[in-house]
């Protein structure tokens, strides 16, 4: 898999957002329930530390994760990894440090301070964000109305990519293609990662390639917004306390304005 | 205590939110400069290290970025509540052309504000809409080389846009204060346009109420039902009005498939591209000039000068009534104009095909029309309802027919 995949190059990735959103054809996002939707979603736990594992043993291999500390994974609201594990699991990755051999520069294992590394292939794009960055919902008509009762949809697109493979293959300047109904397009150059049972859960979660890809997925979301809980909340401490200060306001309004507004109701005091 | 026209709506609301958010947006301005660099490799890194590991960060970063919508949105409101009440009319013309200077400044800050974050829309945004200057015939080329500081956007730009976004928000405070004081020499406009009497103190206290309590009151009590819906906004879809391309780092070398500003540009992007090579306008004046008003530019003038004829709008509204409630045909056109300014923001972010070329040129030249054509012949031809003498009589009348409606007027102070 591997290597048909160093065959890809960059130019072909380019393509593929741009010519092919004009086609507009395929694109088809499965609206996937997560659990962090709505005013008071948050992330499953055990969902992200599945997504972890699944983007350790197969993402990784070609995509990076430059922006996400590693420490975060034991955040709260986040994975939530015990502090040994994450220890244990920084040291699983190299990362290059300009300081050693005498400020030549070389490679050591990562502590939980350092981020991921960064993308091991030019033609693989870094997933830190891609959940913010792709957007799975549209219109209609530009209205935005898809967007605001399903949400802007960075996760469901994922989810619906990786398991949207129909198997065809088409060769295009040297370079295989492989159609997918949830790329716009139709055709990328990304090769299937996910057939089915490729990781094996500790908690006996399903492997099948649509559980598979919606706990990436939802991992993913989770390293695009990792503060997502903490936000929903000062929203709502926000929506909270301005509405009582509204409600009280609005007393403290109506009784200010009564004896304008009703000169008659005054008078029988006077 | 300033007397203010007792019968003041709920329209009298947006300058107090956009003062708030004037300052919200320098608070939060000033907090994420602490952590932003201004540097073409390090920009995007630094915007997500706010969003990361400074504390509050993601709060902080979520309030500004949508802070500038709730900036757009109020004044926006602010300048149709204008036009609506006639409140640009005389006396209040140095209001309305301070404000139309505030609302400029407010566009070239949001734009430079929006480079800074060095994403793929902030990159090729600022490509095209430089771009605009090097439409310019003769001086075009240089003068975007000028702005720019280079051939192509790059870290000259970067850096002096961060330096005039960081400026401009000052020189708006000053302007602001400046169109507050402009507003307190002539006094408040009013939904009737009737002026407050100055014959004698006491006619003049019929007419008006002491700022405080009763306008501060009022106005906080809206303010706190805007930002519960903004901090509804913030915390809960933050991203919703922004555009996913702006989470991918920015870059020459893959262009976006469909380049868009941000929603409050749009109006105006729609403008700027209604006039294509296929208008029979546009090809008339290209032959006329031979060729130095090519469609770009033709695009180019249409779009400063849609914000030209708003600045203008005192001199070409010739009606001598004020307010638009007793302008019955006047008041057909501002709907429709109100419903155009909405078609423009729709059709501004559709792609430039099919039928959306033909929707934004007809809406464009409504545009137009509204200001050359119909409010100038409007003065002459409309014939006004009759208005009462004074704001008291507006007032008296419309409590008595709110009761003889036999509904309860609290609920709504003042109108």
């Amino acid at each position: 898999m591997l290597k048909r995949l160093l065959t890809t190059t960059a130019a072909v990735l380019s393509l593929g957002l741009g010519a092919a959103h004009a086609a507009g054809k395929s694109g088809y996002v499965t609206d996937y329930d997560f659990s962090f939707e709505g005013p008071f979603g948050t992330y499953d736990q055990a969902q992200l530390q599945r997504g972890l594992q699944v983007y350790t043993e197969i993402c990784s291999a070609c995509h990076g994760l430059q922006y996400v500390p590693i420490r975060t994974l034991g955040d709260e609201g986040g994975p939530h990894l015990p502090e040994e594990q994450v220890r244990a699991y920084a040291e699983f990755w190299e990362v290059w440090d300009p300081t050693l051999n005498f400020g030549e520069g070389d490679y050591r294992p990562a502590t939980e301070n350092d981020s991921f590394p960064r993308s091991s292939m030019e033609s693989a794009p870094d997933l830190s964000l891609m959940a913010k960055a792709r957007a799975g919902f549209h219109g209609p008509y530009g209205l935005g109305i898809n967007q605001f009762f399903k949400g802007m949809g960075g996760a469901e697109y994922i989810a619906s990519l990786l398991a949207g493979y129909t198997g065809e293959e088409k060769e295009e300047a040297g370079t295989i293609l492989y159609e997918n109904t949830a790329f716009p397009g139709g055709w990328i150059s990304m090769a299937p990662p996910l057939w089915g049972d490729d990781v094996e859960y500790a908690d006996g979660a399903p492997t099948d390639v649509e559980s598979v890809s919606q706990d990436v997925a939802a991992f993913l979301m989770w390293t695009a917004e990792p503060k997502l809980a903490a936000r929903k909340q000062s929203g709502f401490a926000g929506v909270l306390m301005l509405g009582i200060l509204a409600v009280l306001l609005y007393f403290v309004n109506k009784r200010l304005w009564d004896p304008i507004k009703h000169p008659k109701r005054q008078e029988p005091a006077e | 205590m300033i007397p203010t026209p007792k019968n003041l709506n709920w329209m009298w609301i947006w300058g107090i939110v956009l003062a708030f958010t004037l300052v919200l947006m320098i608070v939060t301005g000033v907090m994420l400069v602490m952590h932003y660099t201004p540097h073409v490799d390090m920009a995007f890194a630094s915007v997500e290290h706010i969003m990361r590991n400074v504390n509050g960060g993601h709060m902080i970063r979520y309030l500004h970025m949508n802070g500038a919508s709730l900036f757009f949105f109020a004044v926006y409101l602010h300048i149709f509540r204008g036009l609506y009440y006639g409140s640009y009319k005389a006396p209040r013309e140095v209001t309305w052309i301070i404000g139309m200077l505030i609302y400029l400044l407010m566009m070239a800050t949001a734009f430079m504000g929006y480079v800074l974050p060095w994403g793929q829309m902030s990159f090729h945004g600022t490509a095209v809409i430089t771009g605009l200057f090097g439409a310019i015939p003769f001086v075009g080329e240089s003068l975007q080389t000028w702005i720019l500081g280079g051939s192509a956007v790059g870290q000259p730009a970067l850096n002096r846009f961060f330096s005039l976004h960081y400026l401009l928000p000052f020189l708006i405070t000053g302007l602001v204060i400046v169109h507050i004081w402009a507003f307190h020499t002539t006094g408040n406009n009013n939904p009737t346009g009737v002026e407050v009497r100055r014959t004698s103190k006491e006619e003049a206290q019929k007419d008006t109420l002491p700022f405080w309590p009763y306008f501060v009151i009022k106005d906080l009590y809206a303010l706190a039902i805007i930002l519960a819906i903004f901090f509804a906004v913030v915390g809960f879809m933050p991203n919703y009005l922004g555009h996913p391309d702006n989470y991918i780092e920015g870059t020459a070398l893959k262009t976006p498939s469909h380049i868009v500003p941000e929603w409050y540009f749009l109006p105006f992007y729609a403008i700027l591209r209604a006039f294509d090579s296929e208008v029979w306008l546009v090809m008339a004046v290209e032959f006329l000039t031979g060729g130095i008003v090519d469609a770009k530019f033709f695009g180019v003038l249409a779009m400063f000068g849609a914000i030209l004829v708003l600045a203008l709008v005192p001199w070409l509204d010739t009606s001598s009534v004020r307010s638009g409630r007793y302008r019955p045909m006047f008041k057909i056109a501002f709907w429709v104009l109100v419903v155009d300014f909405v078609i423009l923001t729709w059709v501004g972010a559709m792609p430039a095909e099919g039928w959306y070329p033909a929707i934004s040129l007809v809406a464009t030249t409504y545009w137009f029309a509204y200001f050359l054509v119909i409010l100038p012949l409007l003065g002459v031809f409309e014939l006004p309802l009759a208005q009462l003498a004074t704001i008291v009589d507006v007032f008296v009348a419309y409590l008595a027919a709110k009761e003889a409606l036999g509904c309860d007027p609290v609920a709504t102070p003042a109108e």
